[in-house]
């Protein structure tokens, strides 16, 4: 019985901690002091500023404000401060080591189930990559599967600590309609397209009765058939999770790089009315920048990839980043596959070299991803009230040599140690036996 | 798929024969190492480009051998450096003067591990001439043979300051073929593109790679190796061959020096590379990762008598920095790639550091046509996190990750690789300290001749395959 009653206990107090405020792993109060702050907010740049953080939440940003009594400072002077870093394009979670590992939940070859594939079933917390990633400064991650298909599955928004991973399930969705994929459909693009839009009619055919009413304009063909309000059609679980995307919900993020692959999601968008498109990769975007303006429409890209690589991308430029976002597009970042997402705030300083401005090349690590993937009410920002994601950095944090002296996660001081910097400790100093602890 | 068989290795002046270093310092021109029967084929027909006496001014400068020097004056003239100083140095009219206040020259950037050419852009199957995959062993094989002179990526690494750079087989095969060293410019023929004088190097591949094409891969022709264990025995029967080779030539040399006539050996492709390396014409390149991989390659070439110059990849270093500085071997690598196969596994941000604080050969190489074109901001993460750690080395030291070390690794180091009087002004005129990210290469020099100029569209190359395409002005 006693021990009946220490499981209660010990269940009950598990579970306060988790139902906590957001989900706060930690309950300590935290003031980052002293340093110039970028909160990328309404508070804009503040100098030498007080951050305090109850509960896992920025409570205030203010300059040179007291630290109330019994909150632990941080100090972070003659350093910068920002938000947490989001890379909206990773497969973090998902595997160790790519290729030939036997450990790659990150693509998916066979099977039935595509789109509505969820990718928190495969996410591991416990994967090494997350503190590599991590010890760079990135706090949040968009992270998702890759697979030969047009369609491959629901990706997730995750914080980048903690045994629960998953800040936004099912965020997005991607359609990949490079000329990779047009191999699963036949081959041609016309192939390919068809299958795009013959995958969302269905999709919108099944669509639960209450949003067949809303849209009036079927309604009204209804009418003029004289038919009953009909039943929708059962939508299997890949046509249910469209759903979320024709609803305006989930992100349907376009992987394309050719201008015309890019319009032509365009069109697609206002064929069926959607809310929320990327375009990721857009090696060619800048050349129709204007529309994606016109459209509401973000981009990923990964601003290295400036060479001819493909036919579809003889466009790819350097300077791509910079024209899209004087046009006035959200441009996100990605950093190389592999453990190589982590190096994305050198991409984005690549880009800053090549002509964008630095506050668009840090809104698009921060407060775009934030927007576009669903979760600004909770992270992007360093305002009152948000996740406190925070990062202490040596210098300028696009910078490549600059690195976090401090990382919070939703108010958790996390360590900056990894993998990697254990080996490196390991062999700072040559030992004849390494694998013996001194 | 051409990433992951392109991940390869090499190594420098040690092998170096005194003939080769002489032929090296006249810039003779010659391709050493050419075998009886070639009759003089495959030389250079490397012209350098139209150059003008420049004479840039008020100029930082890291020299490549870990030297610095603010706000110099350095010239450069037919060709060659001829003045770093204060003053005006010597009395000749210069063509161009051009004001180098708040900027930095360094030398140029040398990239000992590149596929440019051989997987070139597009990356197109009508194009991917990096592996002869059909046996384990194709020292026969000639990466220049494989290079398209157009590919686009070469401009792109004249933008990123790239002066030379290696071209190499890909990682398919244990012995993958002969290396190239290119001077970056256009020519019309790889012969066009080729560095005088440099030695020819070979290109090795341990651990993963050969197991998986060859073992566990779908090639018809052969089933080895399936391990390590053949991948080491592959390497041991080759050069066993080639010594029994070698003795049947050397001993039909003495014949002949003898007034004997005798019938010359038939002349096997393979076995006139493998004896070349025994011979030390040939420097070694070897893709290594993990350090039982590279210390068995060591004794590989202990047994047979020759040297690996350099281990490329080489992600785990900075485990036994001690015995490559030993060995007198470069290692070739990433500032922070890894993880992306198991014996990329245990990759650290500081292996570039580690190995140059043992006192062993450092360099940073890319093996990518994206990472060749900014190798300085890749040099410049991995000081970062040596200071983290408390490694003291300066930036101007760490310069010599990019020039003076991969120059020794291709056995160029007497004409290229440092910014001194007398060698090639191959040099690079960074818009301002090039260990900032913001840091863009505003002129590329390659023997005194602009190959990248940021702000004259003339000197920024277009290759034939982007005229007519939406390439031919996109980032222009």
């Amino acid at each position: 019985m006693k021990l009946v009653k220490s499981i209660v206990a010990a269940t009950l107090a598990v579970s306060g901690i988790l139902a906590g405020p957001a989900g706060s792993l930690s309950a300590e109060d935290i003031a980052v002091v002293g340093g110039k702050t970028h909160t990328m907010g309404s508070d804009g740049i503040v100098e030498n500023a007080t951050v305090l953080i109850k509960d896992g939440k920025i409570v205030s940003v203010t300059a040179g404000g007291a630290v109330p009594e019994g909150y632990r400072v941080i100090d972070a002077k003659g350093k910068i401060v920002t938000p947490g870093l989001m890379n909206p394009a990773t497969t973090l979670g998902l595997n160790y080591v790519p290729s030939w590992a036997d450990n790659n939940d990150a693509s998916f070859s066979k099977g039935k189930i595509t789109t509505g594939l969820d990718v928190t079933w495969a996410l591991n917390p416990d994967n090494v990559r997350i503190p590599i990633a991590r010890v760079e400064g990135l706090t949040r991650a968009v992270t998702g599967f890759t697979s030969a298909y047009p369609f491959s599955g629901q990706g997730a928004v995750i914080h980048l600590n903690g045994d629960d991973l998953v800040s936004r399930s099912k965020a997005y969705i991607r359609l990949n309609v490079t000329g990779r994929t047009a191999g699963s459909t036949g081959g041609s693009r016309a192939a390919l397209w068809q299958t795009v839009v013959d995958t969302l009619s269905k999709a919108q055919k099944s669509l639960p009765k209450e949003e067949m009413k809303a849209d009036k304009k079927r309604k009204k063909k209804k009418k003029k058939k004289g038919a009953k309000a009909a039943a929708p059609k059962k939508a299997d679980a890949n046509t249910k999770a469209l759903h979320g995307v024709l609803k305006g919900e989930t992100t349907l993020v376009v992987q394309a790089h050719e201008k015309h692959d890019i319009l032509r999601a365009l069109k697609i968008k206002k064929m069926f009315d959607l809310k929320k498109m990327v375009i990721y990769g857009a090696s060619e975007a800048w050349r129709v920048a204007d529309q994606l303006v016109k459209a509401d429409v973000s981009v990923v890209i990964r601003v290295h990839d400036n060479l001819p690589s493909s036919f579809e991308r003889l466009g790819a430029t350097l300077k791509n980043g910079a024209r899209l976002s004087k046009a006035g597009v959200k441009v996100m970042f990605t950093g190389n596959g592999g453990d190589n997402f982590r190096l994305m705030p050198q991409h984005a300083g690549n880009a800053v070299a090549n002509g964008m401005s630095w506050e668009e090349a840090m809104k698009g690590m921060t407060v775009y991803p934030a927007e576009v993937y669903g979760i600004s009410d909770r992270y992007g920002t360093l305002s009152a009230g948000m996740d406190a994601d925070v990062v202490v950095w040596n210098g300028d944090p696009l910078e490549v040599m600059t690195s976090p002296d401090a990382i919070l996660i939703r108010g958790e001081q996390v360590s900056l140690t990894s993998r990697q910097t254990k080996l490196r400790d390991r062999y700072k100093e040559l030992v004849a036996n390494p694998a013996y602890r001194k | 798929m051409k990433k992951q068989l392109t991940f390869g290795k090499r190594m420098g002046r040690f092998a170096l024969k005194p003939v080769m270093a002489v032929a090296l310092a006249l810039g003779a021109g010659q391709v050493t190492a050419v075998q009886a029967g070639d009759k003089g084929a495959w030389k250079s027909t490397y012209k350098p480009m139209a150059s003008k006496t420049t004479f840039i001014t008020n100029v930082n400068v890291y020299d490549g051998k870990g030297g610095e020097q603010l706000n110099v004056n350095v010239g450069l003239r037919n060709g060659k450096i001829f003045y770093v100083g204060s003053g005006k140095g010597p009395a000749v009219a210069y063509d161009v003067t051009i004001d180098g206040k708040d900027r930095w020259l360094t030398p140029g950037i040398i990239d000992v591990h590149s596929h440019l050419g051989v997987y070139p852009s597009p990356s197109t199957g009508s194009h991917s001439d990096g592996n002869e995959i059909g046996e384990p062993v194709t020292a026969d094989v000639w990466a220049e043979h494989g290079i398209w002179p157009q590919d686009a990526g070469f401009a792109a690494a004249a933008a990123g300051g790239i002066t030379a750079l290696q071209i190499l087989p890909g990682s398919a095969n244990l012995i993958g073929g002969r290396t190239v060293t290119l001077k970056n410019v256009y020519g019309r023929m790889h012969q066009d593109m080729k560095f005088p004088g440099a030695p020819h190097g070979v290109k090795f591949a341990c651990g993963e790679n050969p197991k998986r094409v060859y073992g566990r891969g779908n090639n018809p022709v052969s089933k080895r190796p399936y391990t390590r264990m053949g991948n080491i025995a592959g390497f041991r029967q080759a050069f066993a061959d080639a010594t029994h080779y070698k003795a049947e030539w050397d001993q039909y040399e003495a014949d002949t020096k003898a007034g004997k006539n005798v019938p010359a050996p038939a002349r096997d492709l393979k076995m006139d590379t493998l004896k070349s390396i025994i011979e030390g014409d040939i420097l070694v390149h070897n893709h290594c990762y993990r350090a039982d991989d590279m210390g068995s390659m060591l004794d590989v070439a202990k047994e047979f008598g020759f040297k690996i110059g350099t281990f490329h990849h080489a992600v785990e270093s900075y485990k036994i920095a001690d015995r490559l500085k030993e060995a007198g071997t470069c290692s070739a690598m990433w500032a922070d790639w890894g993880m992306f196969k198991m014996e990329a596994f245990d990759s650290i941000r500081e292996n570039i550091p580690f190995v140059h604080k043992a006192g062993a050969c450092a360099i940073v190489h890319s093996d990518d046509d994206l990472g060749i074109q900014r190798l300085n901001q890749e040099a410049a993460k991995s000081l970062a996190d040596a200071h983290k750690v408390g490694v003291k080395i300066t930036k101007a030291e760490a310069w010599t990750w990019l020039s003076l070390n991969p120059a020794k690794s291709l056995g160029i180091d007497k004409v290229t690789g440092t910014l001194e009087t007398g060698k090639n002004a191959d040099v690079v005129l960074w818009s301002k300290n090039p260990f900032s990210v913001y840091a863009v290469a505003d002129m590329t020099f390659v023997d005194g001749a602009v190959t990248w100029d940021i702000n004259d569209k003339s000197k920024q190359p277009i290759a034939d395959f982007e005229l007519g395409t939406v390439g031919e002005e996109s980032s222009k």
